[in-house]
């Protein structure tokens, strides 16, 4: 083998070539990370799905509907709880997938510094791995959405749409999320995070049970949170009734969300990347 | 072919005034109230293998760092390869192979796909990618260890895999910083002979190191670094001839008589530094010298003639070692 010709090969320049978005360069090295380690995330992706229904679905929704299910707007509770679960679920991958692995691209593994030494630049970096979390929400609410087919839980052809409203939940709990990530330095905080924002929301957004059963003050509250949006979008198009005006307000706001943690993610991670 | 004539930038490869890969002009970086780099001139001629050499915290890593495009000059100027870092950065870095202090490897992923992942951020098509892959691990010596994960890995290892990421796309440029900071004496030389490879294909070498030795050995041009400041340039040849003597005596005595010893041979060399545990005698008889030391009754309990390095050319332009 002849060393020069290969090393130096006669006016070789990839870059210009290069016909691939720099943004889709930085997510294909996800892409083929994840076919590496597939295997760890089966469980928050196929399992935990199916547990959660048949466990709090059927077995307890079993109890309720011998009661009475008028709270629950007359559907078997298992209905009921299936759309808030899908939002529930998204948002748990879009804010998981923003954390720790933000914090291995700058500190751990450095993935991140890997890339900023060759064409990519900070916003393809982010826009990379942001879409690459839009990758695995999107994942996980394929799985979820049929799961809850197999339950029979899909009354609804607008059901279908109730994908793109769960990959919208994700995706507006992701974009903060990465840019409060990119300012920590340890990893301590994401478990504050969970404690103080994630879990709560998921217990008290309208995911388990209406939330007039809460008391009036905290009612107004649990509407103005972020997942009461993703839940009541979800439960809207699964259920057939997805709801006009309010739809729309539940999409701009997490619209709003994802956008404004966009930007604010640029500026976090222009700080703390490029010194 | 005529579609890569038309992006080519004409004249890109040079700065078109001076022939200089890099060119800096008072190049300053501040962080806060802090200044790493004091306003530095250099010019780095293409094809040359260039030094900076200077204790830990000297600015050699900022200076690195701004010619790699990856922090933002604080002030002076800087080009590289004829173009601007804060205009055209992603340019540049798609024509510079950078081996960072921090190898940035993904320790999860086998040795293969780190190469062929850096392929892609530089936008290499697959097939040529996989060609050129199979050729880096040869290169770094790797190929067995092509299929296995980076983590269990050596440090040797996996500095021979940087660089060979540093060359997936046939950089005109190539920045070590630290080299081979970390690494047993074996592992080094592999290193260096790697990187004479490299130098004699014509890439131009950008290397940071307080290493001494690795400097003489790799670098036609250096720059002496303190302190954010440069304190001196040239080939090691000329630096040592010009901030030092041909040879130099090592002497050893009691520790607690190296300063009296010191004031009483002081007349019998051009210069005496005394360090906390020899005595050095700046001469160009070394063995005269030595010869002189003796006929005057001191017997030292340990004594050495040696030819002046760059680590002498650093303690005389500082009064301080170079490794601390």
């Amino acid at each position: 083998m002849s060393f020069t010709t290969w090393l130096r090969p006669p006016g070789a320049n990839p870059s210009r070539r290069a016909r691939m978005p720099p943004a889709l360069r930085a997510y294909e090295y996800n892409l083929l990370a994840y076919k590496r380690t597939w295997r760890g995330s089966l469980t928050t992706t196929f399992l935990y799905p199916v547990l959660y229904l048949a466990a709090i679905g059927v077995g307890l929704g079993h109890l309720i509907d011998h009661g009475s299910n008028q709270a629950v707007g007359g559907v078997p509770y298992l209905w009921f709880l299936a759309p808030g679960l899908l939002a529930g679920t998204a948002m748990q991958i879009g804010a998981n997938e923003s954390t720790y692995p933000v914090m291995a691209g700058i500190k751990w593994l450095k993935t991140y510094f890997a890339m900023l030494a060759t064409p990519l630049e900070v916003t393809d970096v982010l826009y990379g791995h942001l879409l690459w979390i839009l990758t695995r929400v999107a994942l996980a609410s394929g799985v979820f959405l049929a799961v809850m087919a197999a339950f029979h839980t899909v009354p609804s052809l607008w059901a279908l749409a109730a994908f793109p409203a769960a990959v919208l939940t994700g995706a507006a709990f992701a974009a903060p999320v990465m840019a409060f990530s990119a300012t920590r330095e340890t990893d301590q905080s994401f478990v504050v995070l969970y404690r103080f924002g994630i879990v709560p929301l998921f217990l008290f957004s309208g995911t388990f049970f209406p939330i007039v059963q809460l008391p009036g003050w905290l009612q107004v509250v649990a509407r103005c949170t972020p997942l009461y949006q993703g839940v009541s979008l979800c439960r809207g198009l699964v259920l057939g009734h997805p709801g006009g005006w309010d739809a729309l307000g539940h999409s701009g706001y997490l619209l709003v969300m994802l956008l404004g943690g966009i930007l604010a993610a640029r500026a976090t991670y222009r700080g703390r990347l490029v010194q | 072919m005529s579609r890569r004539g038309r992006l080519a930038v004409p004249g890109s490869e040079l700065d078109a005034d001076t022939g200089a890969a890099v060119q800096a002009r008072g190049l300053t970086k501040r962080f806060g109230e802090f200044t790493a780099v004091d306003g530095v001139d250099f010019d780095i001629q293409a094809g040359e293998a260039f030094g900076f050499l200077g204790p830990n915290g000297a600015g050699k890593t900022s200076t690195m760092r701004m010619i790699a495009c990856l922090s933002p000059i604080s002030g002076g100027s800087l080009q590289v390869l004829g173009l601007d870092p804060m205009r055209d950065g992603a340019r540049i870095r798609s024509r510079i192979g950078l081996v960072p202090q921090d190898d940035t490897l993904d320790l999860e992923l086998t040795v293969r796909d780190n190469l062929y992942l850096y392929g892609r951020y530089f936008g290499l098509p697959k097939k040529q990618l996989r060609e050129r892959v199979e050729q880096l691990l040869e290169f770094a010596r790797l190929t067995e260890r092509a299929d296995e994960r980076v983590d269990p890995l050596s440090g040797g290892m996996r500095r021979r895999l940087t660089i060979a990421r540093a060359l997936v796309s046939s950089p005109d440029l190539v920045i070590l910083d630290e080299p081979t900071t970390g690494l047993d004496p074996q592992a080094r030389h592999l290193l260096w002979d790697r990187l004479y490879r490299l130098k004699r294909e014509g890439v131009t070498l950008v290397i940071t190191t307080h290493y001494m030795d690795e400097a003489e050995q790799l670098c036609d041009r250096l720059v002496v670094m303190d302190a954010g400041r440069i304190a001196a340039a040239g080939s090691p040849r000329e630096l040592i001839e010009q901030w030092s003597t041909r040879e130099v005596v090592e002497l050893r005595f009691e520790p607690e008589g190296h300063q009296a010893h010191g004031d009483r041979l002081a007349d019998l060399a051009e210069r005496v530094e005394v360090l906390p545990d020899r005595l050095l005698l700046y001469t160009d008889e070394g063995d005269a010298t030595l010869d002189a030391v003796r006929s005057r009754g001191k017997s030292p309990i340990a004594a050495l003639v040696r030819r002046s390095t760059l680590e002498d050319v650093f303690l005389h332009l500082t009064g301080r070692s170079l490794v601390e």
